[in-house]
C-alpha cells in the first residue's frame, strides 16, 4: 500500500512565470510527477486562503503555489501577498494537527523550465515521504 | 467599525464537538471590514472545521451564511425558516451577533467565533488600533482630534503623567503615549494654553460605570 502510493497534487501556476516555465519544461523534455495537476492563475495574487483550504478539504495531498520572483510580479506584489496567506494556511493546518509542509510558495521565472521540473520532483517527493493526506486515510479507512 | 479577532481553531472546535450540522452565520458590517466575519472568513471557519473533521473521521455538515448585520432583527429573521435545521450555529460577528441571535432563537444554540476587542480603524493593511472607548461624553475636541480616554493607558483627562518616556507609554514601548502626542500637536499649533485649562473630573455614569446602556430615539421609535 506505502509503495503504491501516489500523490494527489495540485499546483496553482502564475500565466506570466511559473505556467510558461511548465511549457518551458515540456519543450525541453523535462521529466516532472504526473500527478501534478497545474491550475494556471492570472497571478499568484488572484490565489486565495479559501483556494489552499479547499484543495486539502477535497483530498489533495499537497498544493502548492508558484508564482513570479519576488520583484517581478506582473502586477507588482500579487507574489508577495499570496505568500502570506500560504503562510496563514500553514498556520491553521498547524491548528489542525496537519504537516504545513503540504502547503508551500515557491518563485520562479518563466526562463526557469528546469526549475520548475525541479521544484516539481522536490515537492512530489516531499509529499511522498509525508504519506497520504490524512484526510484521505481515514476516508478510506 | 467594531473591530475583532477570530477565536482560535481550537476553542471552536471544542464550543461544537459533538455536534455534526452546524451553520456559520457571518455579517456584512463591521467584521467584514476588519476581516474577522465577512464571507471570506465564514468560508476559510467552514472549510477548516470540515477539515478537521474528515482528519479525525467523523461526518460534519457546515452551511455558510452571511447576514447584512446581525445588529437588527429585520436581518436576523432572514435565518427563521432554517435556522432549527442546525444543531447549532455559530456567529462570526461581534458579541451583539450572538446575543440578537439567541434572544429570537431561544430554542438555538449560537456560539461566538470572534473575540471582540474595540472601537478602532485601520491604520495601515492589516493593522487596526483602538481610536474610541464609547464612553458616552466625547471629549476629543480639546484634545485636538486625539482621545486621551481611549488611548491613554489610563485615560488620564489631565496627562501626562510621569509614565511617559520619549513618546512612548510605560506599560510598553509599542504604545504610544497619546499624551505626549496631544502636547506636541499643542505646541505645533501654538495652543499649549490650552491645556492650563483644568479638567474636571469626567462623569463615567455615560460610560460602563452607569450600567448597561439604551439609546432611545423618540422620533424614530414606532
Amino acid at each position: 500500500m506505502e509503495e503504491a502510493f501516489e500523490p494527489q497534487i495540485i499546483a496553482f501556476c502564475c500565466k506570466y512565470c511559473a505556467y510558461a516555465a511548465a511549457d518551458l519544461a515540456g519543450s525541453m523534455r523535462l521529466n516532472y510527477p504526473t500527478n501534478i495537476k497545474i491550475l494556471q492563475v492570472p497571478c499568484t495574487g488572484r490565489v486565495d486562503i479559501i483556494h489552499l483550504l479547499r484543495a486539502i478539504e477535497d483530498g489533495a495531498d499537497g498544493v502548492y503555489v508558484a508564482g513570479c520572483l519576488e520583484g517581478d510580479c506582473h502586477f507588482v506584489c500579487g507574489n508577495l501577498k499570496t505568500r502570506r496567506k500560504v503562510e496563514y494556511v500553514k498556520k491553521t493546518l498547524s491548528e489542525l494537527g496537519i504537516e504545513p509542509e503540504r502547503v508551500e510558495m515557491y518563485n520562479l521565472s518563466s526562463a526557469m523550465g528546469p526549475r520548475f521540473a525541479e521544484i516539481a520532483n522536490e515537492f512530489g517527493k516531499r509529499i511522498k515521504d509525508l504519506g497520504p493526506s490524512p484526510l484521505r486515510i481515514k476516508q478510506a479507512a | 467599525m467594531i473591530v475583532a479577532d477570530r477565536k482560535p481553531l481550537s476553542e471552536i472546535q471544542d464550543m461544537i464537538k459533538g455536534r455534526d450540522n452546524i451553520l456559520i452565520i457571518g455579517c456584512k458590517g463591521c467584521v467584514t471590514v476588519c476581516n474577522v466575519g465577512g464571507l471570506k472568513e465564514v468560508r476559510i471557519l467552514a472549510s477548516s472545521l470540515r477539515i478537521a473533521a474528515k482528519k479525525e473521521g467523523y461526518s460534519l455538515k457546515v452551511d455558510e451564511k452571511v447576514l447584512e448585520r446581525q445588529c437588527d432583527p429585520e436581518y436576523i429573521e432572514q435565518v427563521k425558516s432554517t435556522i432549527h435545521d442546525y444543531d447549532a450555529v455559530i456567529s462570526m460577528a461581534c458579541g451583539v451577533g450572538p446575543q440578537f441571535l439567541s434572544e429570537a432563537y431561544p430554542d438555538q444554540k449560537f456560539f461566538p467565533a470572534v473575540n471582540t476587542t474595540f472601537f478602532g480603524g485601520a491604520v495601515s493593511h492589516g493593522i487596526w488600533e483602538e481610536r474610541c472607548a464609547g464612553c458616552g461624553t466625547c471629549v476629543i475636541h480639546y484634545f485636538d482630534g486625539m482621545c486621551p480616554v481611549a488611548r491613554c493607558s489610563k485615560s488620564l483627562l489631565n496627562g501626562p503623567c510621569g509614565g511617559s518616556n520619549k513618546g512612548k507609554c510605560e506599560i510598553s514601548k509599542d504604545v504610544n503615549c497619546i499624551w505626549d502626542m496631544i502636547v506636541k500637536k499643542k505646541i505645533e499649533q501654538d495652543r499649549l494654553n490650552d491645556l492650563l485649562n483644568f479638567m474636571p473630573a469626567k462623569d463615567w455614569r455615560t460610560a460602563r460605570d452607569g450600567g448597561p446602556r439604551t439609546s432611545r430615539r423618540e422620533e424614530l421609535i414606532q
